[in-house]
């Protein structure tokens, strides 16, 4: 069974996006109200009792990252920042919630503010994003007319300021530190880890960096409690998952869904399931940086968990489905073009790493099945030792989809 | 396009660099950032012009070159390439007479490709300047380019 829950997307396509006053009529800011009313600590409370994973794609626990940036300093400058950087090959989740009901997204950031004890949060957008860039420029400037924003909101002490920044055209500074940067009108370059922006963030000061989808579950889980979020999806994966789902299906498209819904149910009754009819030849969980599952992964769950389990990844939520027809070397090509074209170049190990795999991939083309298996193994070889080797998850992802399209699919690869 | 203009509308703080580089380049006709932008901005955020370049050089969306005044980004990417992107580029290329990354030489179009745009569920896709086509086919884009050439 597929149980489509709206959470994030719970007044998608349903008001107008650059009205706040829709937002307000179907409760929009009522959670606000209610987080001020109470303590910070319990606006974290709440979102530990969920057990709310980020869903930018790592999904690290949110409470945990609220509450380790709150406690950094009571008193000093902090700040909260979006990541609306969105660029995982088969993602647009960010850009359907900023697009429809923006204003869900700035009640996030605030009460995310307010949590951990932030005066100034900013939301970086990547410069793509066109509409979204207008909607939530034109929702924070009418979040402060309503005094949502802006100084003593709403009557509190709390005083809560928001901002856009706009990317450029790189998916490394949809890596956290590396947006810092960016955010701070830098190159795009990963910081060394750790510090962690927690401690040691935008300028130096404990910074929160959530993604669009984690903050846009924030309202939500105040208003109605961690526990009543923690209740729906997996023990482990507790709670709804906005999937984006695209290639070879005859709807393609983005849903929320209760975590735990089986992938061949969200391919079939979600997407309509393949084009030609016939059963798919694989689907790509996650993007580019993401993992390769066969057919045979049909009956597994989408959860963090389940997937992991068996060497799978739920990433940011994209699935790709590839049908019974189409070949799989090109798609490994492309995905290590991608790869290649977005390494910063700062650290070796990925800067020649990168070029090496893509070049290596392109020599599938050519050779019989025997060089073909030699080819395969020194990729593998090579993109363990980057992953090892390089300085941020860039260079730690080719892994990902050669490890896993080679467990899988290594006869389709040798013969294809 | 009047630079100061421009560069007035933001605080002069570095963080603002790239949102400045976006002002500058979106008012300029030919969508490229021309050294003088450059110089300017350097003086205007107290920073040294060898950073600017570097952010100009490393971004994208950033172009030191002259471009056409449509700009062209055709998607690449994994999930467009699966969908069949890469023959319909060709297409487009001969059809433009450029190669990707090249301007036709009315300075109407710049071809360039690009990375993920976030449209993987109407792939292939493509956006011209600040508006977005999908599902394209070559009988699509030649409507389009068609309408944009008479607009």
């Amino acid at each position: 069974m597929v149980e489509e829950k709206r959470i994030a997307l719970k007044n998608s396509g349903l008001i107008d996006p650059e009205d706040i006053n829709d937002y307000i009529r179907v409760g929009g800011y009522d959670a606000l109200k209610k987080a001020l009313n109470g303590n910070p600590s319990s606006v974290i409370d709440e979102l530990t009792k969920a057990g709310l994973r980020g869903r930018g794609g790592a999904g690290f626990p949110t409470g945990t990252k609220n509450l380790s940036t709150a406690a950094t300093c009571t008193d000093c400058n902090k700040y909260v920042v979006c990541n609306a950087d969105e660029g995982e090959p088969g993602t647009f989740k960010d850009r359907i919630i900023m697009e429809t009901d923006p204003h869900i997204l700035v009640e996030g950031m605030i009460i995310a503010g307010y949590g951990i004890g932030a005066n100034q949060g900013y939301i970086y957008i990547r410069g793509e994003y066109y509409t979204s860039i207008e909607r939530i420029k034109k929702a924070i400037e009418q979040a402060y007319s309503k005094n949502f924003l802006g100084e003593k909101i709403l009557g509190s002490k709390f005083t809560f300021n928001l901002e856009i920044k706009l990317g450029a055209g790189s998916y490394l500074c949809g890596e956290e530190l590396t947006l810092l940067e960016s955010l701070e009108g830098k190159r795009g370059y990963p910081r060394i880890k750790p510090p962690f922006p927690a401690q040691k963030g935008l300028w130096g000061k404990p910074t929160l960096i959530n993604n669009v989808e984690t903050l846009a579950n924030f309202p939500a889980i105040v208003l109605n409690g961690g526990k009543w979020y923690q209740s729906m999806g997996t023990e482990k994966s507790p709670g709804t998952k906005i999937f984006t789902i695209s290639g070879d299906v005859k709807n393609s498209g983005h849903r929320e869904l209760v975590l735990g819904a089986k992938l061949g149910d969200i391919i079939n009754n979600v997407a309509g399931g393949t084009i030609d009819g016939k059963p798919w030849k694989a689907a790509l969980l996650g993007g580019a940086a993401g993992t390769f599952v066969p057919y045979s992964f049909a009956d597994v769950e989408m959860g963090y968990d389940k997937l992991k389990e068996r060497g799978a990844t739920l990433g940011s939520g994209a699935i790709i489905v590839i049908g019974s027809e189409k070949h799989l070397i090109p798609i490994l090509q492309s995905i290590l073009k991608f790869f290649k074209h977005e390494s910063c170049g700062k650290c070796v190990p990925c800067r020649l790493g990168t070029s090496y795999l893509h070049e290596q991939s392109l020599l599938l083309n050519k050779k019989n099945s025997e060089d073909r298996k030699e080819i395969l193994n020194s990729m593998l070889t090579q993109a363990q030792l980057i992953a090892k080797s390089s300085l941020c998850p860039l260079g730690q992802s080719p892994i990902l989809p050669i490890q896993s399209i080679i467990n899988h699919f290594s006869d389709a690869l040798i013969n294809e | 396009m009047n630079i100061n203009i421009i560069l007035n509308e933001f605080k002069p703080v570095k963080d603002n660099l790239l949102p400045i580089l976006h002002g500058l380049q979106d008012n300029h006709p030919q969508n490229y950032l021309p050294d003088e932008a450059l110089k300017a901005t350097a003086k205007y955020l107290n920073i040294s012009l060898s950073s600017v370049y570097g952010v100009v050089g490393y971004y994208t969306m950033f172009s030191r070159k002259p471009r056409g005044k449509y700009v062209v980004r055709f998607c690449t990417s994994p999930v467009c390439s699966l969908m069949g992107s890469g023959n319909v580029l060709d297409w487009f290329s001969q059809f433009l007479g450029i190669k990707v990354g090249e301007t036709t030489p009315d300075g109407l179009f710049t071809l360039e490709g690009s990375e993920c745009l976030g449209r993987c569920g109407k792939a292939p896709s493509m956006m011209i300047n600040r508006d977005f086509y999908g599902n394209l086919t070559p009988e699509k884009i030649e409507s389009i380019i068609h309408q944009l050439k008479n607009a």
